[in-house]
This record gives structure tokens, sequence and C-alpha cells, in this order.
């Protein structure tokens, strides 16, 4: 299988990938690790008129600590986040994360940017930086916003960052959470999770349980409300529109995010520390 | 800055030095980096199993790390050093990794071979050990192999890495 014929052009710096996205707008489709485009290209599941090679874009590849938040450029691969001093000190979490990610050959590639414009459901760095309560950078030649992370997914693949903006940083706010834990259950091997949840404190964030990552807020409720963990997780479920597939049942995912979000409280509780 | 001309185009420049020899040509910019090893250069160890991303079987070193050349663009690795199979052995001496494999019986039919020896040559690039079986196991978990049973190549790779530590 190979992608349709495309176009390509590789951006020198980020300036001319925004300017080139001011002007020709959807006509372009970034392409950064190529980890989720090019399979897609390969089905045809999706069409590209002309692709906008991010992938050289150094000076958006960086871990920085930044006094009250540590800060991630977009085209940051996977595989730095496993290894980054930083990281480590300040959001180990983003690492665990990273590393539930597929594989070694994938988190060579794969970039943090990449894994939020995806917004796929069941993503798994994505699902720590909505925990982490993190901020996305979004740049245009006009300037740049902020959107939680939390709500720049909209839906499968859909995001709010626009036909003339870039991903180019997210911000994980300092400190980090005082207990944290990360949970996921995947089929062996290379499967993406059905089910996975991050707690961070007292926020609790859950993939696979609909078309977004979403907090799981009536979890966060009981826990504010003085709840013990087998109650609030019994809540985990709330408000959720998981899916029906050939992978596992709506039902089989209402029940491992109960257990998952079990496990995860627990594993923050006094006594275990993660 | 200003755009004038409606950027990109359908034929790419593909600079690269593979396995030590430097290479340039042009190509569809669809052209996947696999099809411009096996089908451009005729580097033909590098193996197309699954084409989805997830046997291994395509693996190769860009700038020394393992990537799935199925699932990278030959355009994105221009400018890059690219290794695969052909290029580990130092004439008729195997690379170690290779060497590892042979000992260990770690092969039979060969066809995951050489993506897994290249993303052996990776893990044992970043991480210095000493590695568990576990270790080994989840770095392999990309690459896989329908003969063995991964057991001998398990330790193929154990044995390298207590070779090193042991200095
Ligand atoms: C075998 C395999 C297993 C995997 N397993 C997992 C897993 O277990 N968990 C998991 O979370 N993920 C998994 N993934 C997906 C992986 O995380 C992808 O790398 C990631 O989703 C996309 O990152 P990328 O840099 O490769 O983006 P690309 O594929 O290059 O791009 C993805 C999308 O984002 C857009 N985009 C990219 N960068 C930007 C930017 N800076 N600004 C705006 N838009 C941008 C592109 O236009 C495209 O639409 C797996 C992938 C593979 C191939
Ligand atoms: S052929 Fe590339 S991963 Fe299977
Ligand atoms: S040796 Fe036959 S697939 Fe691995």
């Amino acid at each position: 299988m190979i992608p349709a014929s495309v176009r390509y052009h590789r951006a020198a710096d980020l300036a001319e990938a925004l300017e080139l996205r001011r002007a020709y707008g959807d006509l372009l489709r970034p392409l950064a690790g190529g980890q989720s485009l090019l399979p897609a290209l390969k089905l045809r599941r999706d069409r590209v008129d002309t692709l906008l090679d991010l992938g050289r874009i150094g000076e958006l590849s960086y871990v920085a600590h930044r006094g009250d938040h540590l800060a991630v450029g977009a085209l940051t691969r996977y595989q730095r986040l496993l290894t980054d001093p930083l990281v480590d000190r300040y959001a180990p979490m983003l690492a665990t994360a990273a590393a539930a990610v597929g594989d070694p050959q994938v988190r060579h590639a794969g970039t943090v940017g990449g894994a939020l414009a995806q917004a796929d459901p069941a993503a798994d760095l994505p699902l720590a930086l909505v925990a982490l309560d993190a901020v996305v950078v979004l740049a245009s030649t006009a300037g740049t916003r902020e959107v939680p992370a939390a709500e720049l997914a909209v839906g499968p693949g859909a995001t709010l960052c626009r036909p003339d903006e870039l991903v180019t940083e997210v911000r994980v706010p300092l400190p980090g959470p005082a207990r944290w834990s990360y949970r996921t259950f995947a089929r062996p091997a290379l499967e993406w999770s059905l089910v996975a949840v991050a707690v961070a404190d007292g926020r609790v964030a859950l993939a696979g349980m609909g078309p977004t990552i979403r907090r799981a807020r009536g979890v966060e409720a009981a826990l504010a409300d003085g709840a013990g963990a087998a109650a609030a997780a019994a809540r985990a479920d709330e408000d959720c529109d998981p899916v029906d597939d050939v992978r596992a049942s709506a039902a089989y995912r209402r029940h491992l995010s109960r257990v998952l979000v079990a496990r995860a409280l627990a594993d923050c509780s006094p006594e275990v520390r993660p | 800055m200003t755009v004038d001309a409606r950027p990109g185009t359908e034929a790419v420049t593909v600079t690269t030095t593979v396995n030590g020899r430097a290479d340039s040509r042009q190509v569809p910019a669809r052209t996947l980096l696999v099809h411009l090893l096996r089908e451009e250069l005729g580097l033909t160890a590098t193996t197309v199993g699954c084409d989805t991303s997830s046997c291994g079987a395509c693996t190769v070193l860009l700038d020394g790390r393992s990537v799935k050349s199925c699932t990278l663009l030959a355009a994105q690795a221009d400018g890059a050093d690219v290794r695969t199979a052909e290029g580990l052995a130092d004439g008729d001496r195997l690379h170690p990794v290779q060497e590892a494999f042979r000992e260990h019986h770690a092969l039979q039919c060969g066809f995951c071979t050489p993506g897994m020896v290249l993303a052996v040559v990776s893990l044992l690039d970043e991480n210095p050990g000493p590695l568990t079986e576990h270790d080994v196991r989840r770095a392999l978990v990309g690459n896989l192999c329908r003969c063995t049973g991964y057991h001998n190549i398990v330790r193929a790779v154990l044995a390298l890495d207590a070779a090193r530590q042991a200095g």
C-alpha cells in the first residue's frame, strides 16, 4: 500500500510554516512523525493535497523548565520524554504515558504535537496532559493562544486548532501533583488501551470512554465530598459514552473504567505512593 | 515573508547516506522509505511483513534510531543517515548482534531477522543496561516473529548485554 499522489513541502522553520498555514490553510496538512497520518494515507482513509513536513523544525523540539510550568515543544518525540531529566523531575507522568505508546519505533518518530492534534480518544500522552491540567499553545501569524488540554479535542480527530494554526507547545503547570497514577488496560503487545485512567491529586481523566478524553467529574466530585476510593470509583463511567466494537463492548469498557479508577485511586492513597 | 507560489512538489529529491554510501535521487513524494530502499536502491534485506506498522520487519535505523520504514516517507529521511541489515557486517565479520543471533539460534525462517537485529542495535545503543528479560521483551514489542517463539532472541540480547556489562 502506498499513499495516493500527494505534494510535499518541508518547512524550514516555524515562521515559514505559519506563513504557509495562513496563506493556504487546509490545502496543507501538517506532517510531524507521520505515525498516525501515514497509516491513514496508506489505507486511503484520509486524503491530502499537500503535506507540510514540520519534522525539521528543530526550534519546536525541547523540554524547558520555566518556573511555574514545564514546557514541551510540539515536535518533541515521545522517546525524549522517557529519558529527559526535567520530565523525570517535574512531570514523570509524561514519561509513564509515553512509555505506554506503541513500541520504540513509534516512539522514535511520533511527536507530542502530533498526538495532541490527532485527538484520538484513547491516546496516552493527551490523557496524561488532561489529568495534569496542561495548556496547549496554538500559534498563527497573528500570535499565540492557549487552550486547556481538556478542551483541545472536540471529537475523534477533531480539535480547536484552526487551519491557519499549528500546535507549538504544551505547558504543564508546576508544582505537579503530590500523588498521581497512570493505569491502562490494553490487550497484549502493541494494542492501544481499551481504557486508561490518569489521576493527579484530585483530577481524574479517562481515555477510551467517549469521543474525546474527558475528566471524570462524578469521581472528582465524590472525592471532593470526602467519599472513599471505592465509592468514588463507582461513578467512573457517569456521563460517558464508550464505543461498542469488535475489541470490547461498551459495558466491558464501563466496567474497566470503574476498576481502573479504583486501582489508580488506591495508588494515590497515603499508604501507597507511586 | 511573502509566499508567492503554491508550496510543494509531487517529486522530491531525497539525499541520504545509506550504509555509509551517499545517495541522492528524485522520487514521487508519496514514496515510502522502505520502497526507496528496496526498489530504488535494491537493498532487499529490509522486508515488508504487515505493511501496517505492526510487525517491525521493515525496521531500519534512521540516524541510529529504530523506525518502521513502511510508515515513513522517503522524504522524511532526506538528510539522514540510514542503516539497513546490509550495512551491519564488516566484510565477512558479522556485527556482534548478528553473531549473537547466530550463536543463540535466534532465527529460523529469517523473515523478521533484519528488522529484529536493527531493533536490538538501537536498543543496546540507547539503553546502557543492565537489561532484564522484561526490558528486552518490552523493547521488542514492535517486532513480531512467527518462528522462534522469541526465547532465543531474548537470550541473544541478554548475552550481548551481559558481555558488555562485564566490560
Ligand atoms: C503501531 C502504532 C502503535 C501506536 N500505539 C499507540 C498507543 O498505544 N498509544 C497512543 O497514544 N498512540 C499510539 N500510536 C499513535 C502515535 O501516538 C502517533 O505518533 C501520534 O498519534 C501522532 O503523532 P505524529 O507526530 O506521528 O503525528 P502525525 O501522524 O504526523 O500527524 C497526526 C495528525 O496531527 C496533525 N499534526 C501533527 N503535528 C501538528 C502540529 N504541530 N500542529 C497541528 N497539527 C499537527 C497532522 O496533520 C495529522 O492530522 C501508535 C501508532 C502506531 C503506528
Ligand atoms: S512491514 Fe512495516 S511494520 Fe510490518
Ligand atoms: S525467524 Fe521466521 S519470523 Fe522470525
